[in-house]
């Protein structure tokens, strides 16, 4: 397990997380007693081949998954100790997701795309709607306000997606390949985005990838394999970085 | 997150209009084969509407309206000897057929009533006065009579013209308003003998009395009486199902058991449900699939499942109120058509449109629940799995 620096407060902790799938013969353990510490203000990226488990990895760190053995503690709060429905509210409070299919409902605009994780709080359609015009300000959207999904580009929708995700002033935003469906240019902008989220209002940033072009964009990189975090790499800035494998 | 649902469903042009659409064509097929069946249903009681009476006394075991066992011209006096009876007056009800100039039949509802009382004669008269009734060889028809027994639409029947019941001579002194009778022919009024001259002789004759209760006596009692001292059935004619005795209730009960009618309008209208229940379920279910990785994206972001299946039901219900809304519309043009053109048989009775309702609600929960079962057994997780 790495330690997280330690002047920055806890964000997440993992411990020995253990999740299988299936069961008799065919029950397949994806994660091996898994251990591993985010802390406020980072971005953490995991890494590794497909299969290692990355996805499952971050589905319990975010409560859409649970875990079979071990801990989850998400900014001072026990998940796994939780009922389900306190872990889909705590969610609803404290979590930001940016998918990598970006699930922009395509009905809707902009606007009311990323109003919606204000609307699950229970927030009147004005506010939600007001915040989500000052968030996708905040990505360089808010001249395109009343779009909808399929007349923007990939790289816009992403910032709608990043929008979404910050809306509601979530502590930990949870990125399932953010920058896969993104050329160079737009997938630097996404990350200079991510950067200034997770600098500037102390959130923690934990980002699924296997695009090594953003790898310098990192605070630390988790290395998987096989279902188990085969290295913890900090990023030094201005330094290439440089994975075993990639 | 109802707005929400909401504005997920308009957006979503071709789905919304096809559960609109399935929802729909099953409100109208349920609502107006219910409308022709209860009008049909109301066209087999026309005689007691068109020949009113508050008891209709019938041989005793007649048991509707249009079936006449010909009783005994005593009969009447037998019915007048009732003390609860204030007064009775003979019927002669029958299928005739008329002869056009042009040598084609048509058939007719033939009515005979009493020349004293010309108790029985239609209630509206449009054209012609009741009384001439009384003038030899003199007839009173309805309005469908004008359109059935004229031979140039240009120049129709009217007052004053002439045509053969049964090789003798009927003038038309009088036209009046009537409900369409069940057998489809025009009513025509005449006196009681004249009728009997029309008909083909008979040994019996009569095939009903007619009569009313002294003051202070109800129809019930008045109809319990006269069946004890005479041994008739005494039927009583009021609104539907005001009386156990009642001749309405009795005759279309006659025709649901007897007819395979209640089948085949009911068969109309289960296709009805079934259109809605099939095109509303599979197209809603169909949305909801479509719409799945955006309600586990919802499901992810903290959206409860109870939160989720509001939505949906939401959305149901909202495309059977505008489906039911628009169904019942098209029924009532229907029904505007049917009443103003006196065809085809239309009558809706009050709980026609809430019993459809209903039916609509169970449609949009069963599409809900389809919808509802897929998302509450969907994983949040499924979102980062691609």
């Amino acid at each position: 397990m790495a330690d997280p620096k330690p002047q920055h407060a806890l964000a997440v902790r993992l411990q020995g997380i253990v999740k299988s799938f299936g069961d008799g013969n065919a029950r397949l353990t994806v994660l091996k007693d898994i251990s591993l510490d985010t802390r406020e203000g980072e971005i953490m990226m995991l890494v590794g081949p497909s299969g290692c488990g990355k996805t499952t990895l971050i589905s319990i760190m975010a409560g859409t998954l649970a875990a079979d053995q071990g801990s989850v503690e998400v900014f001072g709060s026990r998940l796994d100790k939780m009922s389900a429905r306190a872990v889909t509210r705590f969610r609803a409070q404290n979590i930001g997701f940016i998918f990598q299919q970006f699930h922009l409902i395509p009905t809707l605009n902009i606007v009311q795309n990323a109003s919606v994780p204000l609307l699950i709080q229970g927030k009147s359609t004005s506010y939600a709607e007001k915040k989500a015009k000052e968030a996708l300000g905040l990505v360089g959207l808010g001249d395109r306000l009343k779009h909808r999904p399929n007349q923007l580009s990939g790289g816009q929708q992403q910032r709608v997606a990043i929008a979404r995700a910050l809306v509601h002033d979530p502590k930990l935003i949870i990125c399932d390949e953010p920058t896969a469906a993104l050329d160079a240019k737009n997938g630097q902008l996404v990350m200079e985005l991510f950067e200034n989220v997770a600098r500037t209002a102390g959130r923690s940033v934990v980002i699924v990838t296997h695009d090594n072009r953003i790898f310098s964009h990192a605070d630390r990189i988790a290395s998987m394999d096989d279902g188990q975090i085969v290295e913890v790499h900090e990023v030094v800035k201005g330094k290439p970085v440089e994975l075993a494998g990639h | 997150m109802l707005l929400l649902a909401l504005r997920m469903l308009f957006g979503d042009t071709a789905k919304y209009l096809m559960l609109v659409v399935g929802i729909f064509f099953a409100t109208f097929l349920m609502a107006q084969q219910a409308g022709v069946f209860c009008g049909l249903m109301l066209w087999t009681t026309a005689t007691l509407k068109n020949v009113p009476a508050p008891l209709w006394i019938v041989e005793e075991k007649v048991e509707q309206v249009n079936e006449t066992n010909p009783m005994r011209d005593t009969d009447v006096a037998l019915v007048r000897s009732v003390k609860s009876v204030a007064w009775a007056a003979p019927i002669y009800s029958g299928i005739q057929r008329v002869r056009m100039a042009d040598g084609k039949f048509k058939v007719i509802q033939l009515v005979g009533i009493d020349s004293a009382t010309l108790a029985g004669a239609p209630v509206k008269m449009l054209a012609g006065r009741l009384e001439d009734v009384r003038l030899p060889h003199s007839v009173i028809i309805d309005e469908l009579a004008i359109k059935r027994l004229s031979l140039d639409p240009k120049n129709p029947l009217k007052v004053g013209d002439s045509f053969e019941i049964n090789d003798q001579e009927a003038r038309v002194v009088g036209i009046c308003d009537a409900m369409t009778s069940f057998t489809g022919g025009p009513y025509v009024w005449t006196t009681y003998n004249r009728a009997l001259q029309y008909s083909p002789p008979q040994r019996k004759m009569l095939s009903a009395v007619i009569a009313a209760p002294r003051p202070g006596i109800s129809n019930e009692a008045a109809a319990i009486d006269i069946e004890k001292q005479t041994g008739l059935r005494a039927y009583v004619n009021g609104p539907y199902g005001s009386s156990p005795r009642d001749f309405n209730a009795s005759t279309v009960w006659w025709y649901v058991k007897n007819t395979g009618i209640p089948i085949s309008f009911g068969t109309t209208v289960l296709i009805g449900f079934i259109v809605g229940v099939a095109i509303s379920c599979q197209t809603f279910y169909s949305f909801v699939l479509e719409n799945m990785k955006h309600l586990g994206a919802l499901k992810a972001m903290g959206a409860s499942t109870f939160m989720l299946c509001k939505m949906l039901l939401l959305q149901a219900f909202t495309v059977g109120f505008i489906g039911y809304g628009i169904g019942l519309a098209a029924t009532s043009g229907f029904a505007f058509g049917a009443l103003k053109n006196k065809q085809p048989p239309f009558f809706l009775p009050d709980i026609v449109p809430p019993a459809v309702l209903g039916v609509i609600f169970l449609i949009c929960t069963l599409a809900a629940l389809l919808g509802i079962w897929r998302v509450a057994r969907l994983e949040p997780a499924m979102v980062f799995r691609g």
